[in-house]
Formats: structure tokens, C-alpha cells, sequence
């Protein structure tokens, strides 16, 4: 932090550590793959040279081609198209898991790191969530509560809250005992406010960290679920449910599995990339350059 | 070291218990009754009933818990629907496909990740660390299901050497249906290959930084002793660890690998399951790997006291 004067205001602070995340090359490569994907999705009505849905019987099973950039499906939909828009969905469960994982998990954290009472009920109860397996627990809400979008996003943010939870908790644990929460206590302030202005800034490093890794195997999931029949409708298209159609076209149309299935990993491998950075970066055994 | 190991047995049995309890509360958080969403919108009034009174629905939710949990306790998982035969047998009898894909895959994981997490270790850095380092991060982005249905492409549609799918009949020798397991296992052992080669690096990285690595070649002993019995013998710790809990993990990627191929083993029960809204075999599976889960950690933090002489609970 040396070219920082010791009363730099906060917006220069968050350029340097910008400026030091970009420096890694991972992280810059996986940023721009990672932009690169939200751009495509969001500008999908505009790029798509075809309407996702559209029918063509003559056209289908095509292989790639200048017209079929990646070729066309079994109703002959072009694939192209079609995965701007599942990207679209894809990204988007992605997103609302990150953020109903961390609303669950961080509170949860909070309360077992801050209440002594409820520390072991807490921990306990994080212990036998990650006993499951994530994608057998998901499996197992999704058939309780019935397949649908909300319902996936609702049970993999169940599978990834206590990841987040025991992480908030052991970062409470240590930050709930340093003198200036006491002096915080001291003067009077509401354990809430204690909670939220004075511990969980301290503690987003970590969740910033963790929630990178849960939006990718958040992704990996619900490709999981869908190709499995248990995700949204196969008539969505999400990258996982592409692959599931294309895997009975396997021997004839391998690029219906293919394409998808590149896209996933390549969001996935982005957000690999950033979060080990992030890591790295923000970890102070680590952290030599900030 | 007693009072150590009755505090972890404590442990696992409140952690099994609300494991129990986690189990039986998903199948009651169905929206609307779970007997008529099992038997369909054709069931009868009658037949809805039944379902209740047979699966014990029609009882208060603690009397259905005791009920539960004292079945459990004799080992009964209760009775499938649509099987009509106790989840035990449907268990015991899709068992051996998912035992030895898993074994096969924590084979071909440990053999590509051991040696290359060691290597990478030693010669941190340099390009074949770079190398693995990125290759794992790539194999932690695939999709299970996917590099299976690309391997089934290339070695069992496009050149026919290896079986597209299936585990063979009663009459299939066990070489036979080993062979139809080298796909699955391939692409489950390679992408989680990714998580035990990052594991292995770390830890051996921690161990060759240490004094007594530096005191072990001070005294002139070659290379290859000081890594691979000074290091890693310390190393082997935290990978035993990931070791054991990548097999419980296996199991449940079997899940989707064995769809992809179709293997008749607990993966595939537990999908038609769900499809089937069978409830009784979905609680079953649940418990027996989640239970899994929970053995293979109590093993493996009793394995620390035996194999790490500096654990003194």
C-alpha cells in the first residue's frame, strides 16, 4: 500500500485493489471471459441471428455452418441463439443463488459467531447440512417441493447456506473478541448494529471469496438438475437441459452436446479464476503486493 | 486420547441425528399431502388414504418422528412403492455397480493426482506446476455428466471399443462389467482428479517448506527420500483426509454419471425415485450416504490419532 497516502479516501483504495486483481493474469483473463458471457446474455435479443424457439423442420440437425454458426437441434432451432438466451437463465440461477445462499448463510453465521447460546444448535446444524452431498440434497428438495426454476434456486441455496455459515461463524468468532467491538459495546450500541456495521464489513473478504465459488457450483448444479430431468421444464432452454436433449442425438449430432457444454465450463473455469485471485488477493498470508 | 474419541462419537451421533431429522422433514415439507402427490392425480380418495395410513401419515408429526427413528434404529428404511420391497434390498441389491464405479474412479483420480500434486510441489513454479495447476482448475469446471457423454462419443459410438452403456445381465462375467464401468469411472476419476491434485500440492508445499526438510538434505539424503519419505509421509495426512471425503463425494456424482450410462446402481434408484415421487427410497439413499458421509469423517479424524504422532487430544 505504499502509493497510497494513509487518509486516501475509499473509491482510491478500491481502484488499487482493482488495479492489483487486474495485475494477476488469471483474474483478468477470467473477468473478461466472465463479462464476456454477461454481455452476450444480456444483449441476447440483439445478437441472436435466430429466435430461440423457432421451428425448422427442414433445417434440422444441422451441423455448424456460416448459417448455423453452431449448428441446429432436432426441431431445428439454432443452438447458437438458443444459448445466448439459456445463458441468460443459467447465469441469472447462478445469481439468485449467490445471493439467497448468502442472505441464509451470513445471518446464520452472524447469530452462531455473535450468541453463544446458539452457537451449537448452529454449527450442529451446519455439521449435518454438509453431511449431504450437494447435488443428492438438491435432488432431494427439488422432489419434495416439485421441479421449477424457483424451485432449484430455493434448494441450492439451501445445499450452499451452511458453506457460507460456517465461514461467517469462524469469522465472527475472532472479530466478536478484538477491542474495538468491545469499545462498540462499550458505548452502548445495539447488538444489530454491532452485527451489521461493525463485524460484517470486516467479514466480506471471505464471503466475496466463497460466493464466487458457490455461483460456479451453483451453475454446475442446476446443469446437473436439468440434465437429469429435475431442473426447470426441458422446453427452457438452460445450458444443462441443451445437453439433455442432445444426449439422445449423441452418435449423429454430437454439437447439440458439445456447444453447451463448452459454455458451462467456460463460465465456470471464469469464475474459478476470479475467485482463486480474489483469494489469493484478499488472504493476508498471501497478500504481498497490497 | 478416550475422552478425545467419546467426544467425536458424541459428536457424530447428534450430527447423525439431525441428519435423521433433516431426512424426515423434507419429504413433510411437500406442498399438499405427500401420499396423493406419490400416487398421482388418478388415485383414488380411497387409495390416498391407504398410502397415509400405511406410511403412517395419518399420525402426529412426533409420533411419525418416534415411529421413524425407532424403525431406523432396527435398520428398517421402510418400504418402496413403486418397488414393493424394502428400500434395504432396493439398496443392497443396486449396491455393487455404485461400490465399484466409486472405487474405480478414487483409483484412476489417485493415480493421476498423487504423483502429478507431488511433482508440482517439488518443482513449484515451473511450467508443469503451471500446467497442472491450470489443467486442475479446468477439470474442477467440467461437468461430470458431460465429459462422460463426450468419452461415450469418442471410445463407444465413433470407435466402438468400450460398451455405450448398461452393466451387462445376471450371466456377464465381472471383467465384462468392469469394462462397462472404465467410461463412468473415467470421466467421474478425472474431474474429481482436479480437487485431489490441488489438495496434494498444497499440503506438500506446507511440508517442504518446514526446517526439518532442510535438516534432511543438510545431511546429504538424495532427493527422491527426502520427498517421498520425509514429505510426504507428513503430507499424507491432509490428503488422507480429501481422499476419504472425495469417495463419499463419488458416490453422489455417481448419481448423475450412472444416468448418463445407464448403471443400474443406487445413482439411477434415486433418480427414477424421484420421478416416481417415491419418497420412502429417496429418505433411504439419503441417509445411507449422508450417514457414509459422516462414518468416513469420524474414520478419518481416528485415523489422525493413529498415523500423526504430534495429535495428543
Amino acid at each position: 500500500m505504499t502509493d497510497l497516502a494513509p487518509d486516501a479516501p475509499a473509491p482510491n483504495r478500491g481502484r488499487t485493489f482493482l488495479k492489483h486483481l487486474l495485475k494477476r493474469r488469471m483474474v483478468a483473463i477470467g473477468l473478461a471471459i466472465l463479462i464476456a458471457f454477461v454481455l452476450l446474455a444480456a444483449l441476447a435479443p440483439l445478437l441472436a441471428p435466430y429466435p430461440p424457439g423457432k421451428l425448422s423442420i427442414v433445417n434440422r440437425l444441422k451441423p455448424p455452418s456460416g448459417i448455423f454458426w453452431f449448428g441446429t437441434d432436432e426441431f431445428g432451432r439454432d443452438i447458437f441463439s438458443r444459448m445466448l438466451y439459456a445463458g441468460r437463465l443459467s447465469l441469472s440461477v447462478g445469481a439468485a443463488v449467490v445471493v439467497l445462499s448468502s442472505l441464509i448463510g451470513v445471518t446464520l453465521g452472524l447469530l452462531a459467531g455473535f450468541f453463544k447460546r446458539l452457537d451449537t444448535p448452529i454449527a450442529r446444524l451446519i455439521d449435518a447440512m454438509m453431511a449431504f452431498p450437494d447435488i443428492l440434497l438438491a435432488i432431494a428438495l427439488v422432489a419434495a417441493l416439485g421441479p421449477s426454476l424457483m424451485t432449484v434456486i430455493i434448494a441450492l441455496s439451501i445445499v450452499y447456506a451452511p458453506r457460507l455459515a460456517r465461514i461467517v461463524r469462524a469469522a465472527t468468532l475472532v472479530i466478536r473478541e478484538l477491542p474495538y467491538v468491545e469499545a462498540a459495546r462499550a458505548f452502548g450500541n445495539p447488538t444489530l448494529r454491532i452485527m451489521v456495521r461493525h463485524v460484517l464489513p470486516n467479514i466480506v473478504s471471505p464471503i466475496t471469496v466463497q460466493a464466487t465459488f458457490i455461483f460456479a457450483s451453483a451453475m454446475l448444479a442446476e446443469a446437473g438438475l436439468s440434465f437429469l430431468g429435475l431442473g426447470v421444464s426441458p422446453d427452457i432452454p438452460t445450458w444443462g437441459t441443451m445437453i439433455s436433449a442432445g444426449r439422445q442425438y449423441i452418435g449423429q449430432a454430437d454439437w447439440m452436446t458439445y456447444f453447451p457444454g463448452l459454455a458451462i465450463v467456460l463460465a465456470v473455469l471464469s469464475l474459478q479464476m476470479v475467485g482463486d485471485g480474489l483469494r489469493d488477493l484478499l488472504d493476508p498470508r498471501l497478500r504481498k503486493d497490497l | 486420547m478416550v475422552g478425545y474419541i467419546l467426544q467425536r462419537l458424541s459428536g457424530m451421533i447428534a450430527v447423525m441425528l439431525l441428519v435423521v431429522t433433516i431426512v424426515f422433514v423434507i419429504v413433510r415439507v411437500t406442498p399438499g399431502d405427500p401420499a396423493a402427490v406419490m400416487l398421482g392425480p388418478d388415485a383414488t380418495a380411497q387409495d390416498v388414504a391407504d398410502l397415509r395410513t400405511r406410511l403412517g401419515l395419518d399420525r402426529s408429526i412426533l409420533s411419525q418422528y418416534v415411529i421413524y427413528v425407532g424403525q431406523l434404529l432396527r435398520g428398517d428404511l421402510g418400504q418402496s412403492i413403486f418397488l414393493n420391497m424394502p428400500v434395504t434390498s432396493a439398496l443392497m441389491e443396486r449396491a455393487e455397480p455404485t461400490f465399484f464405479l466409486t472405487l474405480l474412479s478414487l483409483a484412476i483420480a489417485s493415480t493421476i493426482a498423487l504423483p502429478v500434486g507431488i511433482y508440482a510441489a517439488y518443482r513449484r513454479g515451473s511450467f508443469l506446476d503451471q500446467a497442472a495447476t491450470t489443467l486442475a482448475m479446468l477439470g474442477a469446471s467440467i461437468p461430470g455428466f458431460w465429459l462422460g457423454l463426450i468419452l461415450m462419443q469418442i471410445f463407444a459410438v465413433r470407435w466402438g471399443i468400450l460398451p455405450v452403456s448398461g452393466y451387462g445381465g445376471p450371466d456377464t462375467s465381472l471383467l465384462e462389467r468392469i469394462r462397462h464401468l472404465i467410461l463412468p469411472a473415467v470421466a467421474l476419476g478425472l474431474v474429481s482428479s482436479a480437487l485431489i491434485m490441488r489438495f496434494t500440492r498444497a499440503s506438500m508445499l506446507d511440508v517442504l517448506g518446514d526446517d526439518y526438510i532442510r535438516t534432511a538434505r543438510a545431511k546429504g539424503l538424495g532427493e527422491q527420500k527426502v520427498v517421498l519419505t520425509h514429505a510426504l509421509k507428513n503430507a499424507l495426512i491432509p490428503i488422507l483426509t480429501v481422499l476419504g471425503l472425495t469417495a463419499a463425494v463419488l458416490i453422489s456424482g455417481a448419481v448423475v454419471t450412472e444416468t448418463v450410462f445407464g448403471l443400474p446402481g443406487v445413482g439411477n434408484l434415486v433418480v427414477s425415485a424421484v420421478l416416481r415421487r417415491d419418497y420412502p427410497v429417496i429418505q433411504g439413499a439419503l441417509l445411507v450416504i449422508a450417514g457414509l458421509y459422516v462414518l468416513i469423517n469420524f474414520a478419518i479424524d481416528m485415523l489422525y490419532l493413529l498415523v500423526d504422532p504430534r495429535v495428543r487430544y
